[in-house]
């Protein structure tokens, strides 16, 4: 289905959310839609989903003119969106998800589950999107109800498909496998839209890009001839450095030493299996590994959220294991969690607030029991200035901040005490091309000042970049220590249990504890099984 | 959710939740901490207002229907349409008049107390009532609110009460000191007796995640069979009575009159705003009470940073269950004097519309109360001037807390924008999915 955009101007108060916006999709062609937060991109996606009415501007259909008034109306015409956010209800099983709104009914009440069943398993065949008719969503990993996601627009008919940052929540083995399917579905001759942040996906996958900046097309073009930096540069609007050399590490004393670390998780699963780590002071030890290896519960022990079941942690020699929260941040651990508006901030308080949402009891924050609030609007005034977070008042919400600035909110508050050790974890996940590199500046800076710092990333471009040693996690084991130079290929093998060198040699087990044990050990990792 | 919200914020926070591993489905914990924060973060008071509005004008619409007069000249509507909306005019400007002569003041006997300087007691009995039957309202609600804020749903404000007043009365017939100390003691008393009562729920939790709204559901059935338990037995029950009744407090411990012994009106009031006061200062500037706010509103975060999440629950239900034994105390102390099998009425459960109404913020609890009061008082004097059923009070009552929980309804039913809306369901969104 070929869609024109022609001039889609929408404004929202003073604020031009899209301004003369023209774009055209062809069938069978894939449309990458790149742009910083708050660039436009998810308003035009709703002006075309018929979510908002723009102002101006024109949509048209297979060159007829359209106006959607809702999302109803959108999808008759053809368009399903996949958002980021799935909108799927969790106890209802796959093929009663993907009919739901449009269900084939018998004898005029009754719904025909046989007829919702075939018709989801046909769909899947034809485009490689495999899955459960009969599995409970809520059951699925995110992948999984992504594709149940898709299944759902397809079985409106859609021939113009927008997914909005589908790779955001998906491992790298879930985006490879969802861009095999997008490739299917665009050879079939349906046209997909494609909103993401990040830079390789484009490359990967799209035949055409549009860059949006500031609510304008800043740049159009096929990502074949366009090179990251290109991109990135339109995006920002300015020169932006990628692959920056952070300089020489200087590392000097152990900082933490953890010793066959076993943690389980709230489940109950092994989920961190007699782990070796060390961090020195001044240096970046990085995490590598496919999601759900154990890097977070790793992470939650380290910071005392998840107390380990044996093993021992040490900081700056003193065992510290199993201690609580308090204790670690007392003893200069800080900790930039994986999903900052989860663990991180605290969205309706203020940017004030939030910056001493783990210091508040101390001084100056606090004499007694009293807190003192102009000593803490002194400290936000000082952090939002140094850290360049965008905001008009340090007294608004943190929920009105994009993501970006909230990141750096968090991150402020981490680095603005005393620390020993930081603990970032996915530190720039969902995160546009300028904040990514301030936030990465700042990490290196803190490394630069003595800190010792573990990063646990699911991106391989940022755990190569900033690592000055990279750790490879799989099963909840470390399978190796490397130098980020080895390449991507190599520490890719490696994150999926395969050590290259050794793959030769027809793999002669040399670790301890080989044998009946290891393979019992082998069942009990997160109830056996594959990953 | 992402469909609810349509603007450039949608764009802004878009990006940002991509946490991923919360999969989709909806927690009750989650609901109720998005519930909360809606009220606790800013809402404009025309709402309330409005509502308020609504609810009379329900409730006159109410009155026309039910009374056959007024029914009867609707009837007729055509023929004499004037004589309808008169009829309707009367009867509910004679209802809502009493109701607000027989809560807050009569104008004509004030005007006469003024030039005549007597019969100040008759103009004042109004408002010493309303303040006297709001009292238990304001403390109570105060009580569910720190509760509401912190994220703790203490539902055994009721139980508390009776808690806290058996206590009170104990302390307050067996023990015999100078009136000041006594007072004071008896304060005590329902103060550890709400705290006892809030304890219990919130340790069980703390060690063992047994729900607070079960345990204090459960609670106030113990409780309140409990008292039963000693209004039949020594030393409680009042000698010589037939009828399961307590004995009475000593004047020593019973809260003083403050316009006079024919006024209602006592130092119970005084102590509730004493306690509107002190919440708000220890929420707002406390750190104790900033990791409430913070454990109320996003618990997970709070952890993170280090906040004791057990000690927490335990302390946000001995101070709430602390101000309930209060506002068990006050009635004790301020109205009945003696415990009975139907002591504190409703008040523990009332307690949770007006804290849902006053927005969990002290301030709002007290201008709540105060209405509720003035509405139960100015009903019952309603009731005996016009013969309109009491009932027609709780239906008003009612619907301003059904519309005060429905914004939404609010802003279609006066085509209100949505717009300073916007940042607190931001807030909101992230927690509930």
């Amino acid at each position: 289905m070929r869609v024109d955009l022609e001039g889609i101007t929408k404004s929202f108060g003073s604020l031009l959310a899209n301004d003369l916006v023209s774009l055209t999709v062809n069938p069978g062609e894939i449309h990458c839609i790149l742009g910083e937060n708050g660039a436009g991109k998810s308003t035009l996606m709703n002006v075309l989903f018929g979510m908002i009415e723009p102002d101006a501007g024109e949509i048209r259909v297979d060159g007829k003119p359209v106006r959607f008034t809702s999302p109803r109306e959108a999808i008759a015409s053809g368009i399903g969106m996949v958002h980021q956010h799935f909108m799927l209800v969790p106890v209802f099983t796959v093929a009663e998800n993907a009919v739901l709104g449009f269900e084939p009914v018998k004898k005029r009440v009754l719904l025909d589950r046989a007829l919702s069943r075939r018709k989801v398993l046909e769909l899947s065949e034809a485009y490689g999107l495999a899955v459960d008719p009969d599995a409970i969503v809520g059951d699925l990993p995110i992948g999984m109800q992504q594709r149940v996601e898709i299944l759902k627009a397809l079985g409106h008919d859609a021939r113009l498909l927008i997914l909005d940052e589908p790779t955001a929540v998906l491992t790298l083995q879930e985006t490879e496998a969802l861009f095999k399917i997008m490739r299917s579905l665009a050879d079939s001759g349906r046209s997909i839209m494609f909103i993401t942040h990040k830079l390789k996906e484009v490359a990967a996958v799209a035949d055409r890009v549009t860059v949006l900046r500031r609510g304008r097309v800043a740049g159009q073009g096929d990502p074949k001839t366009l090179t990251e930096r290109e991109l990135a540069s339109m995006i920002v609007g300015r020169d932006v450095q990628l692959d920056v050399d952070w300089g020489k590490p200087k590392p000097s004393r152990a900082v933490l030493s953890v010793r066959d670390l076993t943690v389980y998780d709230e489940r109950g699963a092994l989920a961190v299996d007699r782990l070796n780590l060390e961090v020195r002071a001044g240096e970046i030890v990085s995490i590598a590994g496919v999601d759900g290896n154990g890097q977070t519960e790793l992470v939650r022990s380290l910071v005392g959220l998840l107390p380990p079941h044996s093993g021992s942690i040490e900081l700056d020699g003193k065992p510290v294991a199993g201690a609580s929260p308090r204790k670690m941040i007392e003893l200069g651990v800080g900790h930039i969690p994986e999903d900052r508006q989860v663990d991180g901030l605290v969205l309706p308080m203020s940017i004030a607030e939030n910056l001493v949402l783990d210091l508040y009891s101390r001084k100056p924050f606090a004499t007694g029991w009293r807190r003192d609030l102009r000593a803490i609007e002194e400290n936000a005034e000082r952090l939002v200035e140094e850290f360049d977070i965008r905001t008009q008042s340090v007294n608004a919400p943190v929920a009105n901040l994009s993501g970006g600035n909230q990141q750096k909110v968090v991150v402020a508050r981490e680095l603005s005490r005393e620390l020993v050790l930081l603990v970032a974890s996915q530190p720039t996940r969902g995160l546009d091309v300028g904040s990514i590199e301030y936030i990465h500046r700042r990490i290196v800076a803190a490394r630069d000042a003595g800190v010792a710092v573990l990063l646990v990333s699911a991106e391989l471009d940022e755990v190569l970049s900033l690592g000055d040693r990279v750790a490879v996690m799989h099963r909840g084991k470390i399978v190796d220590v490397v130098n980020p130079d080895v390449g991507r290929d190599h520490i890719g093998l490696l994150m999926t249990g395969v050590q290259p060198s050794a793959a030769e040699n027809s793999r002669t087990d040399s670790r301890p504890g080989s044998g009946a044990t290891e393979r019992l050990r082998e069942l009990e990792w997160r109830g056996g099984g594959d990953d | 959710m992402t469909e609810r919200i349509v603007g450039p914020e949608l764009e802004l926070v878009s990006d940002s939740e991509t946490g991923g591993k919360k999969g989709v489905g909806l927690s009750p914990s989650g609901l109720l901490r998005s519930l909360n924060s809606s009220f606790a973060y800013g809402r404009p008071w025309a709402i309330t207002l409005l509502a308020i509005v609504t609810a009379l004008i329900a409730g006159a619409v109410l009155l026309t229907v039910t009374t056959p007069a007024t029914l009867q000249a609707w009837g007729s509507f055509f023929s004499n349409p004037i004589g309808a909306l008169s009829a309707t005019w009367f009867l509910v400007g004679d209802v809502y008049r009493d109701i607000f002569t027989g809560s807050i003041v009569d104008p004509p006997a004030l005007f006469q107390a003024i030039t005549t300087g007597q019969g100040w007691v008759a103009v004042l009995t109004p408002l010493s009532e309303t303040l006297t039957q709001a009292t238990p309202l304001i403390i109570a609600g105060l009580a569910v609110a720190v509760g509401f804020q912190s994220g703790v749903f203490n539902i055994g404000a009721q139980g508390q009460i009776i808690a806290g007043a058996i206590c009170a009365s104990y302390a307050g017939w067996a023990i015999q000191l100078p009136s000041p100390i006594h007072l004071a003691l008896t304060v005590a008393a329902g103060l550890a007796g709400g705290a006892i009562a809030g304890f219990i729920p919130g340790i069980l939790k703390a060690k063992t995640g047994a729900h607070e709204v079960i345990v204090t559901i459960m609670l106030n059935y113990v409780i309140l069979n409990f008292l039963l338990y000693l209004l039949t037995n020594r030393p409680f029950r009042q000698p010589g009575q037939s009828n399961a009744i307590s004995r009475p407090v000593d004047a020593s411990a019973q809260l003083p009159h403050l316009l006079g012994s024919a006024l209602p009106a006592n130092l119970g009031i005084v102590l509730a705003l004493v306690a509107a006061y002190l919440v708000s200062w220890f929420m707002k500037r406390s750190t104790l009470g900033f990791s409430f706010l913070i454990m109320g509103a996003n618990p997970t975060a709070g952890r993170t940073a280090g906040i004791d999440s057990k000690r927490v629950t335990v302390l946000v239900m001995v101070i709430s269950g602390a101000l309930a034994g209060l506002a068990g105390m006050v009635i004790l102390s301020g109205s009945t004097l003696m415990l009975t099998s139907g002591f504190g009425g409703n008040v523990g459960f009332d307690a949770i519309t007006v804290a849902l109404l006053g927005r969990n913020r002290p301030l709002g609890v007290v201008l709540a109360a105060l209405l509720f009061g003035a509405l139960d008082v100015g009903g019952r004097a309603m009731e005996a001037a016009t013969g309109v059923p009491v009932d027609l009070i709780s239906v008003i009552q009612a619907i301003i807390v059904l519309l005060v929980a429905a914004p939404a309804l609010v802003r279609e039913i006066y085509r209100l924008k949505a717009t300073s809306l916007r940042s607190v369901e931001l807030g909101t969104r992230g927690w509930g999915a």
